[in-house]
């Protein structure tokens, strides 16, 4: 679960109403992979097309199997995941990695690295040795759909009324 | 400020929290099937209210609670008393504080209901939150935890709904992140019992409002400001005092501005999204008071704020408000149902300290007394940092209270600089900077928020 430091005492930690459960994410440019989650027991998003602004990858890796996807938005298959990750899959590990940071990455997706090295080129050779399965582009349409409604929160209207219950939701300095 | 009222015991306060924390542990292992220490758990909380307007339900509650028979109004029940619990925690503890500052509070108005907002949208929460009580935080899985996405998306674009969606949003997050529940080795016990009280008790119709009780003219000056944030969502809430035009006491007021956002919006991305909808984000980082008119209050303090009833004042050093003008100011009441330790948030200011530091703590030695001080609090995206508090010799803060005991939460210090004073301040990024470091992340966040934008703008709606 948390991929914190306890920075108090056990005790301290579970009768703590603020204790921080998740770091938030690192800031990372997004014009190549404007989404990426680590969710349903995938590590799964959008990368952009590099030739046509138009479409979308929806790219995904399974937790433990490293099953992978990769379609378009529109539900084509990639041509280049097939047999092994496609650029748009390694392409989205290393934006994984950048956001989360590499530990919680490899804890969600059940790496373990031949020298403990953690980046994301190791994770996504550590990865592709195993020779994980094709998976079908089922899941690509969900994807997909939860990237919409991430890009949604954009649209919602800010309110100056005030809201207690962010009380419970202090920052903090730790980056993933 | 009587440091020493601080860091003696509050009578009843353990008594109260045991109760607390025996509903809590009932939640870890989850209440389908309880299993005997559960059982006693949830009598303990009927006990502890036994003396209370709530007394036979609550028993009700816990024993069909115990029996692994309990339907979502005997769940709601338990959340009522353990907010009872935690009222009383946090009024024996406020009147602590004010002893401690000499400060006294309005009188608590009358409460009004709020809106009622969408009724289905309300038992859909409550169905969700019941589903996570049977479970347990142990008990968590994926399939449980994506039940509040579909119900969180209906409830965001309504704003009498948007408090009760924001604590979900934020409370299945951390579920999801921390799921399956049975690997966990440790649990946020009293948070995330908090976090579930807390919405079950939103779900009330009506229970979330924040009706303006009237409107206040005067000066408003800026103290500090105080960021909460979690992955998709943030608020910036200002603290300052405000004095009534035409005389009359000042007073501690609030003003605040929140929005959901994606979670890559992050660090200065987040007073960007904020900054547009209250003046008052700029004029506390530039350190100016602000003249309001007519501008809309509740009865907490609250201010309603609009940009159409404020203008930018006179320039106004925050640490000469409270050196000046903090002192005489009066708190606001608490709604009954923000009566929580985790609420708590009183301006304070401190000097003549010493400054304890080791690895990764904070304290402040104030008059021999040690109060802790919560330096992870303050906003990355600004140019103060826990070494310029530990550098810094008076210190404007948040006293708060957490975990057992009260912290300090600095909104800005003030340190000797070849022999000047300069003050740092936690928002001073609020309304935009020239800092070098900040204009750099202000770069990085108008960038990201531009691609999701046009992203935005070709996929969505088709």
């Amino acid at each position: 679960m948390s991929d914190l430091e306890n920075r108090r005492a056990p005790q301290d930690w579970e009768q703590s109403s603020t204790a921080r459960v998740i770091r938030p994410a690192r800031p990372r440019k997004l014009a190549k992979v404007p989404f990426v989650e680590l969710a349903e027991g995938r590590l799964q998003g959008v990368v952009s097309s590099g030739s046509d602004i138009e479409r979308v990858y929806v790219s995904s890796v399974a937790a433990g199997t490293y099953a992978f996807a990769c379609s378009t938005n529109n539900n084509r298959p990639c041509g280049g995941a097939r047999g092994s990750f496609c650029n748009h899959i390694r392409a989205l590990v290393t934006e994984a990695v950048l956001q989360y940071g590499p530990e919680r990455v490899a804890r969600y997706l059940k790496v373990e690295t031949a020298d403990g090295e953690r980046d994301a080129a190791s994770l996504a050779q550590a990865m592709t040795g195993t020779r994980p399965p094709q998976a079908d582009s089922s899941a690509a349409a969900a994807v997909f759909s939860r990237f919409l409604r991430h890009l949604a929160y954009l649209e919602l209207a800010p309110a100056t009324a005030p809201v207690p219950e962010m009380q419970w939701f202090p920052p903090t300095r730790a980056v993933a | 400020m009587r440091a020493d009222l601080l860091t003696e015991p509050v009578t009843g306060l353990d008594e109260a929290l045991a109760a607390v924390d025996a509903l809590d542990r009932a939640l870890v292992g989850g209440l389908l099937r309880p299993r005997p220490e559960q059982a006693a758990a949830l009598a303990e909380v009927a006990q502890a209210v036994s003396g209370t307007p709530l007394a036979a339900q609550v028993a009700e509650a816990a024993g069909k609670a115990a029996a692994g028979s309990a339907g979502e109004d005997h769940f709601l029940l338990l959340a009522a008393a353990r907010t009872a619990l935690l009222g009383a925690a946090h009024d024996a503890l406020m009147a602590r504080v004010e002893e401690a500052t000499g400060r006294t509070h309005a009188e608590a108005p009358a409460t009004r209901p709020g809106a009622p907002g969408t009724a289905n949208l309300l038992a859909a929460a409550r169905s969700w939150l019941a589903d996570l009580a049977r479970a347990g935080w142990q008990g968590i899985d994926h399939d449980v935890v994506s039940q509040a996405a579909p119900v969180v998306t209906a409830m965001l674009p309504d704003p009498a709904l948007r408090r009760l969606a924001t604590l979900l949003d934020g409370f299945a997050a951390e579920l999801a992140a921390s799921c399956p529940g049975a690997t966990l080795d440790r649990v946020p016990v009293r948070r995330w019992a908090d976090l579930w009280s807390r919405a079950l008790i939103l779900t009330v119709p009506g229970a979330a409002g924040t009706p303006a009780a009237g409107t206040v003219t005067g000066r408003l000056l800026p103290l500090g400001v105080d960021l909460q944030e979690h992955a998709t969502a943030a608020q910036a809430q200002v603290h300052a005092v405000l004095e009534p035009s035409g005389g009359g006491a000042p007073r501690l007021v609030r003003a605040a501005v929140s929005a959901p956002k994606p979670d890559t919006v992050v660090g200065a991305g987040v007073w960007q999204l904020l900054r547009p909808h209250m003046a008052l984000l700029a004029a506390a980082g530039e350190g100016r008071s602000m003249e309001l008119t007519d501008m809309p209050m509740t009865a907490e303090g609250d201010l309603l704020w609009d940009d159409a009833h404020a203008r930018v004042g006179e320039p106004a050093d925050a640490f000469a408000t409270a050196r000046v003008a903090l002192p005489g100011a009066a708190g606001c009441a608490t709604a009954p149902l923000d009566r929580h330790p985790a609420r708590i948030a009183v301006p304070v200011f401190l000097e003549g300290y010493a400054v304890q530091r080791d690895d990764d703590t904070m304290a402040f030695t104030v008059t021999g007394h040690r109060i802790a001080v919560d330096t992870d609090r303050i906003p990355a995206a600004g140019p103060l940092t826990p070494e310029a508090v530990a550098a810094s010799g008076a210190c404007l803060a948040l006293l708060r209270w957490d975990a057992g005991e009260f912290r300090l939460q600095p909104l800005a210090v003030e340190k000797t600089v070849r022999k000047k004073a300069v003050a740092l301040h936690a928002g001073a990024w609020a309304g935009g900077t020239t800092d070098k470091a900040g204009a750099k992340a202000e770069k990085a966040a108008t960038d990201a928020v531009k691609v999701l934008r046009e992203r935005a703008g070709r996929l969505l709606r088709k």
